[in-house]
């Protein structure tokens, strides 16, 4: 499945590895803080409007 | 679309509710392009007479490289708007890519290491792209950290639109650094229009297909994390104006 990456195959599976994992970090990080910030925005929202 | 057009995006709730329905495509149009482009280079390419399977780990290291420094020179003109113009969402979506641009930079440091041991025989040198890009990524944590120590977000804004400006130079550096200075390990550009710079056609389309993969999914991520800004800073008004009337 993975191609004969030869003598360099350490080298290209770390790099393909710390990119993944980095990038998909930020987009995590990004998502969570997206949906946090959502809910306690929609949070005060509703407290202000139920306290007139 | 006329220039007086582009300026209604600087409305939160436009920019809200145009990025509603843009967003999912630019999302699924990222993830798609990085996926055929990464598998495609990865799997369905044969190894550089010279670099062997190394030649792999381009595309990693230009994209990310690219989107480093473009995402810089964007923070640059959303600064510069925010300076001119004093458009809330311009300032934002500069604090938004800075995170980004900050990772992509990574990306590119810890490629370019990787790469560079087995093909320099060493993971680092002082070299003058190399030492731009360290640099461009030290200012990123700065700008970042700036953000975070400013409580008024105003004052932050014109603060970071300053750094910005500064760090243009070294996120410009870090592009044509081999230019200026004609010494170093690190090759000229990989990408030209001159055939005779350019990496072969079995390198290049994959590449480019990665390329539009990183291009899209910073976009994707830019207009995701705005809108985290601008509702935190909608968030960030409301609960003053609670405090002052309580």
């Amino acid at each position: 499945m993975i191609p004969d990456l030869g003598k360099y195959a350490v080298p290209v599976l770390a790099s393909y590895g710390v990119s993944l994992l980095l990038i998909a970090g930020l987009v995590w990080a990004s998502l969570r803080r997206s949906d946090r910030v959502r809910r306690a925005l929609e949070d005060v929202e509703t407290r202000r409007k139920s306290n007139g | 679309m006329s220039l007086n057009a582009l300026w209604e995006f600087a409305n939160p709730r436009k920019f809200i509710a145009t990025t509603d329905r843009v967003l999912p495509w630019v999302a699924w149009a990222a993830a798609l392009m990085l996926v055929a482009g990464l598998v495609w280079g990865f799997f369905f390419t044969p190894d550089d007479f010279r670099q062997g399977s190394t030649v792999k780990i381009i595309y990693l290291h230009v994209p990310s490289a690219l989107m480093a420094i473009n995402a810089w020179l964007m923070m640059l003109v959303t600064s510069l708007v925010w300076i001119v113009r004093r458009h809330h969402v311009s300032a934002l979506a500069a604090r938004a890519a800075a995170p980004v641009g900050m990772v992509m930079t990574l990306v590119a440091l810890a490629t370019g290491a990787l790469w560079g041991q087995p093909m320099w025989g060493t993971w680092w040198a002082w070299d003058p792209r190399l030492t731009s890009f360290l640099i461009l990524f030290l200012f990123y944590l700065g700008y970042i950290a700036l953000w975070e120590a400013i409580e008024n977000d105003d004052t932050a804004a014109d603060l970071t639109s300053i750094l910005c400006l500064v760090g243009s130079v070294f996120a410009l550096l870090s592009r044509y650094a081999v230019n200026f200075w004609n010494q170093g390990l690190h090759q000229g550009a990989s990408l030209s229009l001159d055939k005779q710079e350019n990496v072969a056609d079995v390198f290049w389309y994959p590449l480019l297909a990665t390329i539009a993969g990183f291009v899209l999914l910073f976009v994707a991520l830019v207009l995701m994390r705005t809108r985290t800004e601008i509702r935190a800073r909608r968030m960030r008004a409301l609960l003053a104006r609670e405090r002052m009337q309580a």
